[in-house]
């Protein structure tokens, strides 16, 4: 049942199914379909995860340094993980039966890395006009749509970046609106649907964005300032309050029809219940403050800022309202929303507490993220900023994870989560280093040294296709 | 004296980019580290020896002049000075949208510049030069032949004192993205290529008549066509951007036809021609992380670098990586990490463009050149790795950036003010 918390947003259905983020998910969900016969849409499962976890030999890496973004940098240490989790993590473990042991000499381990802005599947390679699928600007708010039906699950950038280690991303709709619609959790696996992608039980998020992009793609109609993009939000969400109460009321002794579903409010309204994460693309420090305060108006909390270009210049306010902030390693400039940026930015949030996340907003980041976090440590080190490797690796591991709400299950190595696991050639702080293996709950997904283990999608079929592994 | 030690004003001027020459004959020794002159094997404890903004003399054991500045480098790593090849530092403001002084209007302008736009104070270059970045090559963006790049040193007040040269090389698009300048395919893009050179070459021969009227209509006003000629005498080179196999093979087509002196650029799919290219003797720049397929390259892969420079092509890396020019270095070791050389990956940002552009006096540290020189704390294409000290001709430039003015104010919260 934990899964209809995911698919519908209507309060009291989801209150006696478990709150969103909260439970844990089972990893496999029931193949028995429920159909409540004869009630109406709103009651029914909406469009469930059909993951399922492959099975995968137990593996044990023996005499390997691992990162455990759980505190602890372990050297010629082991891990031991079979059915999708986490045995051991230690400087000796167990082999169970069966197990295909590796010997990790001089290599490194990391959790899977989770990107908690991408775009993949929704703006696809080629690259054509046909496949742009990520911006619904034909409104401000369009908190109706949802990014998982855009996303094409044979973008030929999905394999590159299990290339990269990834084994988690939240696809997101892109940022012309203040209100953009729904994200989607999705583990990298290969697939025919998105639902075979869709992480079990992951809370879904909702697209908001700050500044220059809304107010210029709505110039002529409005928004076209930064105020009428504020007073574009307000208005919205005292719309879903009211949308709210009506369904609450409604839902007491379910008398008469029930109020007509609207499935922008539906969304905002799960945002007032806690139960959908609000992911804001925000990039001015006295912005993100507005944003704080419009959290506050309508009592809920913004799970991450994304592009938080100066995110360092008001840290200790995020740290209080427990936001975290998605922000490059060194991008900026691009734009005026962009002028202040400084390599320093993941270090100094850290340094003041709050939740600190690397985040790309690019197929040809997401590749490489291990190497974004390797550049903003060393940024920091440099600044004479007090970091350590372990809170560095979390920037792309644990604290995505907790973005995300999947943090109870996965992002770092400890016995008994998920076994996303990535096997790196060497110190995946240094550029010289690759993804050699990587295991998405346990299953060996990619294999840099087995072409046979090197995914490719239905669009690489035929055409002239070098592979990711070489 | 190095700029380090000046006052506060001079530093705020050299912020400012206004790193003039303060001491002609100053005499600056580079003692103690590890000296990677590029165009030899690495010399251990080296010295470089730096007189009046030329490399005087490297070597493993040389005499040290008596008042020259001594720079202790023990322990340190000692480049060339890294050379962009797709460099958009100083031309706009930033890197902001609407701010590029890159922009050209219609499809042929071989005789246009963006020298004029480039500003010298920009914040890009101060940012540029924090990446080891001495020296760039900038071109304008346009589609088909948007006009000739330029080379400059990233120090000096006015576009004068960083200019190294204006006349480069000439730009020409091959790719996808100029099927339009063909009137919707590639065979004629192709074709009006033929053309425009044909009639280059021939208003050369024919000028007089020209200018009497005494000559057939022309594909390109005559200032445009004039500007081709360096290209087509082969005295400056001809940067083709071509990324498809067959985009590249046309591009060795013309450059068999007429003789140019041809640098590929993009080069997605080079690896499927590296056998060719080599032949040609024609060197690339590309980008060493490209691997996403692209109907202008469905055969992108990340050793492509590699295969190109064992088959025996000349590379040149060029990566325009988000947080821009300054992060060429990790362009490089990502090559490494593709399978490159680390000797081949430093020579595709330092003597590979200099030989390749005629840039006679860059790109090694060798008696003579120009003394464009960074110190860095660690292995330069290695993230824990950082420059520490940059010389351009011979003065050294500051590291400061707007970036280390917002540290500074918020390093810890609430700022300082």
């Amino acid at each position: 049942m934990s899964r209809w918390s995911t698919a519908l947003v209507l309060g009291v259905l989801v209150a006696a199914c478990a709150g969103a983020g909260a439970q844990t998910p089972p990893s496999q969900p029931s193949p028995k379909q429920e159909v409540y016969s004869g009630s109406q849409s709103f009651m029914r499962e909406q469009y469930p995860s059909t993951y399922v976890r492959r099975p995968n030999p137990p593996v044990v890496i023996r005499n390997v340094n691992i990162l455990t973004a759980a505190g602890q940098e372990l050297r010629n240490a082991s891990i031991a993980f079979q059915d999708g989790k986490i045995l051991a993590v230690g400087q000796t473990v167990e082999t169970p039966a069966g197990a295909m042991v590796i010997d990790g000499n001089a290599k490194w381990v990391t959790p899977g890395i989770i990107d908690t802005h991408s775009h993949l599947g929704v703006y696809a390679a080629p690259g054509t006009q046909a496949e742009s699928d990520g911006n619904e600007a034909t409104n401000p708010v369009t908190a109706e749509v949802w990014a998982e039906h855009s996303i094409w699950p044979h973008d030929p950038q999905i394999p590159l970046a299990i290339a990269g280690g990834v084994t988690v991303m939240q696809v997101l709709p892109g940022s012309a609106n203040l209100i953009g619609g729904r994200s989607a959790t999705v583990r990298l696996v290969p697939a025919r649907t998105v639902q075979e992608m869709k992480y079990p039980g992951a809370p879904y998020g909702v697209k908001m964005a700050c500044g220059e992009n809304p107010k210029r793609v709505y110039q002529s109609r409005g928004p076209s300032t930064r105020m009428g993009n504020m007073a574009g939000y307000r208005t919205a969400f005292i719309q879903a309050e009211q949308y709210q109460a009506r369904w609450d009321t409604w839902l007491k002794d379910k008398k008469g029809d029930p109020p007509a579903r609207d499935l922008k409010l539906e969304t905002l309204a799960g945002v007032l219940r806690g139960e959908i994460s609000v992911q804001n693309h925000c990039y001015r420090a006295d912005e993100m403050a507005q944003m704080l305060d419009l959290a506050r108006e309508f009592g809920f909390r913004i799970q991450s800022f994304h592009h938080g270009i100066e995110a360092y210049k008001i840290a200790d306010l995020l740290k209080t309202a427990g936001t975290a902030a998605s922000v490059w390693s060194d991008w900026g400039g691009f734009k005026m929303e962009a002028y202040d940026e400084v390599p320093e930015n993941l270090a100094l949030i850290q340094q003041a507490g709050a939740t600190a996340v690397l985040h790309t907003d690019s197929p040809d980041g997401i590749q490489r993220m291990n190497q974004d976090m390797a550049k903003a440590y060393y940024a920091g080190l440099r600044a004479g900023i007090t970091l350590t490797r372990d809170q560095a690796i979390k920037w792309v591991t644990a604290n995505p994870a907790w973005v995300l709400g999947i943090q109870a299950q996965t992002g770092s190595l400890e016995a008994g989560k998920t076994a996303d696991v990535v096997l790196w050639s060497g110190d995946p702080f240094s550029v010289y280093s690759r993804a050699e293996k990587v295991w998405n709950e346990g299953w060996l997904v990619f294999d840099r040294l087995d072409p046979t283990r090197q995914y490719k999608t239905d669009f690489n079929l035929g055409q002239t296709d070098p592979g990711v592994g070489r | 004296m190095t700029a380090r030690m000046l006052p506060r004003a001079v530093l705020l001027a050299a912020f400012a980019g206004l790193v003039t020459a303060t001491a002609t004959g100053q005499t600056i020794v580079i003692t103690g580290g590890t000296v990677y002159p590029v165009s030899g094997p690495r010399i251990e404890r080296g010295t470089v020896l730096i007189q009046d903004g030329r490399i005087v003399a490297v070597g493993a054991s040389l005499p040290v002049p008596a008042g020259a500045t001594r720079v202790d480098a023990t322990g340190k790593w000692v480049t060339p000075g890294l050379i962009h090849a797709g460099s958009d530092a100083g031309l706009g403001v930033a890197s902001l949208f609407g701010e590029s002084e890159a922009g050209v209007q219609g499809e042929v302008n071989p005789a246009f510049s963006p020298a004029e736009g480039y500003d010298a104070g920009a914040i890009t270059i101060a940012l540029t030069r924090t990446g080891g970045v001495t020296t760039g090559l900038s071109g304008p963006r346009g589609s088909y032949l948007p006009g000739r790049a330029m080379a400059v040193d990233y120090a000096g007040a006015r576009l004068e004192d960083a200019l190294i040269t204006n006349t480069v090389a000439m730009l020409l698009n091959l790719s996808d993205g100029s099927r339009g300048a063909g009137g919707g395919s590639r065979a004629g893009t192709m074709a009006r290529t033929r053309q425009l050179f044909r009639d280059a070459l021939e208003y050369q021969r024919r000028k007089a008549e020209f200018q009497k009227g005494a000559m057939q209509d022309l594909s390109a006003p005559a200032a445009q066509l004039e500007a081709l000629l360096p290209a087509l005498k082969g005295t400056m080179p001809m940067v083709i951007t071509a990324n498809r196999r067959m985009d590249i093979e046309n591009a060795l087509r013309l450059t068999a036809e007429f003789k140019l002196k041809t640098i590929l650029n993009g080069v997605v799919e080079g690896w499927m021609v590296a056998e060719a290219i080599a032949a040609a003797g024609v060197p690339v720049i590309m980008s060493p992380n490209t691997d996403i397929p692209s109907f202008d390259g469905l055969g992108a892969r990340l050793d492509n670098g590699t295969l190109l420079r064992r088959a025996g092509v000349q590379v040149i890396i060029a990566q325009g990586d988000p947080g821009g020019e300054r992060n060429l270095r990790f362009g490089a070791g990502n090559a490494v990490r593709n399978g490159m050389s680390w000797d081949d990956a430093l020579q595709a940002i330092t003597l590979a463009p200099a030989q390749a552009f005629g840039l006679s006096g860059y790109g090694s540290l060798d008696a003579g050149k120009v003394a464009n020189v960074v110190i860095w704390s660690g292995d330069p294409l290695d993230f824990a790795g950082a420059a520490e000290r940059v010389y351009i001709r011979g003065q050294e430039v500051s590291l400061r950036t707007r970036e280390t003015e917002l540290l500074e104010r918020y390093r810890s919260l609430p700022p300082k003010r």
